[in-house]
């Protein structure tokens, strides 16, 4: 079996429409799809009797408007980003893990909790170190899914949304027991991390390092799956396992090994909360992250470099949740229900991949 | 009625008491589930439309005054949910476990939406009968009051084996979760019958969210509902398919939800977020051990592809 061509991203140029028109498809469809939901949303609001030029209006100025606000939209990404990543990658290999929640707050706690236990270690041990452990714990969680799917045939996307909701729990108890610090009184939260352990911004800006992470890991996810042979095994296996298996590939080694990446991706997040956000771990690691990350692996549609511009997308609807609540008299779901809408409307729009000749090589220039 | 003390026996009566106030809304959308994927399809998406259930049946059972016009209107709205999810699921290339999620999202986001005003007044509840007239014992009194939707699940359990093993209609969802072809080859239409069965399933986890909400806990909050709508689907594969499994693997998930308030109820609290973790480790356990690494479950509908 060799490469093919079908994988070049590179649009050539000085051809005929025809020639790039099949690769538009990918692009176009979702594109089309994403502004098919929003359509429907703004028939919802009308209903409402809510103005969708308003709603609009407010999602641009509070998420894209001004410096202010791409910085506010920005800082909220880098969670969106490595959670989006916990999907797509063990989607690759046809996995539908939807429990990256999970994840995110396990990454957090070992991530606080390594960061006290290295309270007045320099900055450039304990960082790192608390990567390490939230990644370590974020991997293990989700790998631990892939594993059960491959040794036990256990369904991963029940199975990885069971282990968000005992995540959560542990959380729980080990925040209110084990690791309580007892000077935190209403909101039961680990000790506060050393100052010297917490991320700051970039420079000259309002948003935290973890945008910069996130994108990294996004590009490294993007080469990993498109240039090198284990992307390519994982994209063979994705597509049909039996024939993977045939060929001798070492399926149960990929499906452990992207679940796993994913899962330290999430970890990853769960750092970047605790230690640039909320300086402890808390009951607010439990914020959704996870699901919306589902939202941008599927609008994506599991192409890491696409998902950049999605969850700045996402992040910026997000960043606008506040205004649109005060100025609109909406309540905070309503961000959850454009999301749900945005969604159905992606997964519909799968049936028209294949429909419209434009799209077939040597078509026509008119549907 | 006095509280008498019963010492650690409470822990048990309590358990009991709770498994059947528990397990109801895990007994309605287990059914629902079970009819859903007999016919072929797997909805995911029950979560969703437990919670919207809960807060449709809520609301209208305030506006109406009537908590059994709730539970119908919480069985509509699971039905549309349910009819979406058929009528998405029937064009080519749609991955129903996929679209399962997004409902569950947006079942989720649109009960949070129109549920908000709803928060703080109170519905009517829905009737209880009481078994324990028997006893002096106010736990037992407690633990044996039963709520009618338990004993409507208990007949639609019965109603459901039935159909499936002796009816005409019955053979049909079978036959069709079995294989597309057979169906196609029979003159049947797969595709209504499994629009048809994810429908009905969608009702009944409707009036499991109304259960919810109208009777345990009570009330509507956004918290009212964790993951019992999918807890219920992992519950279906271990119950085999068989809406007599689906009844007493849904009292069993009863019990161990019930087990933090029980012991609570004695005073251990230390843990209580572990032993309110009980559900979820149950589930995932029975899954690991009942799973098979060789792909076809025993009994599993041949079209799934949950277990394809």
């Amino acid at each position: 079996m060799s490469t093919g061509t079908s994988t070049e991203l590179r649009a050539p140029e000085r051809r005929g429409f025809a020639d790039i028109a099949p690769r538009l498809e990918p692009l176009i469809i979702p594109i089309g799809a994403l502004l098919g939901g929003l359509l429907a949303f703004s028939v919802f609001l009308v209903l409402l009797g809510k103005s969708p030029v308003d709603f609009f209006g407010l999602v641009y100025k509070a998420g894209f408007g001004t410096a202010f606000s791409w910085q506010n939209t920005l800082s909220r990404v880098a969670p969106l980003l490595l959670t989006a990543l916990c999907v797509a990658l063990p989607a690759r290999l046809g996995l539908v893990v939807i429990g990256g929640e999970g994840a995110v707050v396990l990454g957090g706690l070992a991530a606080a909790v390594v960061g006290t236990a290295l309270s007045g270690a320099p900055t450039a041990i304990g960082i790192p170190l608390m990567m390490l452990a939230a990644m370590l714990i974020g991997g293990l969680w989700i790998g631990a899914v892939g594993a059960l799917r491959i040794r036990r045939g256990v369904n991963e996307t029940i199975s990885s949304l069971l282990m968000a909701y005992i995540a959560i729990a542990l959380l729980n108890h080990l925040v209110e027991g084990p690791f309580r610090d007892p000077a935190s009184l209403n909101k039961p939260s680990t000790a506060p991390l050393d100052p010297a352990l917490r991320v700051g911004d970039l420079p000259g800006m309002d948003v935290h390092w973890g945008f910069v992470a996130g994108i990294v890991a996004c590009i490294v996810a993007w080469v990993l799956i498109e240039r090198t042979t284990w992307g390519f095994a994982a994209r063979i296996a994705g597509g049909n396992i039996r024939a993977a298996q045939v060929q001798g590939l070492p399926v149960g080694r990929l499906i452990i090994c992207f679940t796993a990446a994913g899962g330290a991706c999430a970890g990853l997040a769960g750092f970047f909360e605790v230690s640039a956000i909320h300086g402890s771990a808390n009951g607010s690691l439990v914020s959704g992250y996870g699901y919306t990350g589902i939202l941008i692996a599927f609008l994506a549609r599991h192409n890491p470099l696409a998902i950049i511009p999605v969850a700045i997308l996402l992040s910026g609807f997000e960043a606008s949740s506040g205004l649109i609540q005060r100025r609109m008299d909406l309540p905070d779901a309503t961000i959850l229900v454009l999301e749900g809408i945005v969604f159905v409307a992606i997964l519909v729009s799968e049936t028209l991949y294949g429909r419209f000749r434009i799209f077939t090589p040597r078509a026509e220039e008119q549907p | 009625m006095n509280e008498t003390d019963l010492g650690l026996w409470a822990v048990p009566l309590a358990m009991i008491g709770g498994a059947i106030r528990v397990s109801t809304p895990f007994l309605f959308v287990s059914l629902g589930e079970c009819l859903t994927e007999r016919s072929g399809r797997i909805n995911l998406g029950l979560e969703g439309t437990l919670v919207f259930g809960a807060m449709s049946g809520y609301a209208v059972a305030y506006e109406s005054g009537s908590a059994w016009i709730g539970v119908l209107a919480a069985a509509l709205a699971g039905m549309l949910f349910g009819f979406f999810h058929g009528w998405v699921c029937k064009l080519p290339k749609v991955n129903d476990i996929a679209i399962g999620i997004a409902l569950m999202l947006l079942g989720m986001g649109l009960a949070f939406f129109f549920g908000k005003p709803f928060v703080q007044p109170q519905a009517p509840d829905l009737p209880a009968i009481s078994f324990g007239w028997w006893s002096d014992i106010s736990q037992v009194q407690a633990a044996l009051q039963v709520n009618v939707l338990f004993l409507i699940g208990i007949v639609l359990t019965v109603a459901m084996g039935w159909m499936f093993r002796t009816t005409r209609i019955g053979l049909i969802v079978r036959v069709v979760g079995d294989s597309t072809d057979a169906a196609r080859s029979m003159g049947l239409n797969p595709n209504v019958v499994r629009l048809l069965a994810t429908g009905a399933g969608g009702a009944l986890a409707g009036v499991g969210g109304a259960y919810l909400s109208l009777y345990y806990p009570g009330s509507w909050n956004e918290g009212l509902s964790s993951g019992q709508g999918l807890m219920a689907v992992a519950l279906v594969i271990f119950a085999r398919w068989s809406p007599v499994n689906c009844f007493w693997a849904a009292l069993l998930f009863g019990g161990a939800g019930a087990l933090g308030p029980a012991l609570q109820s004695v005073g251990i609290s230390s843990g209580y977020y572990l032993f309110y973790a009980a559900p979820y480790v149950l589930t995932l356990g029975l899954l690991i051990a009942t799973s098979s690494p060789n792909r076809a479950l025993e009994s599993a509908p041949g079209e799934l592809s949950i277990t394809k």
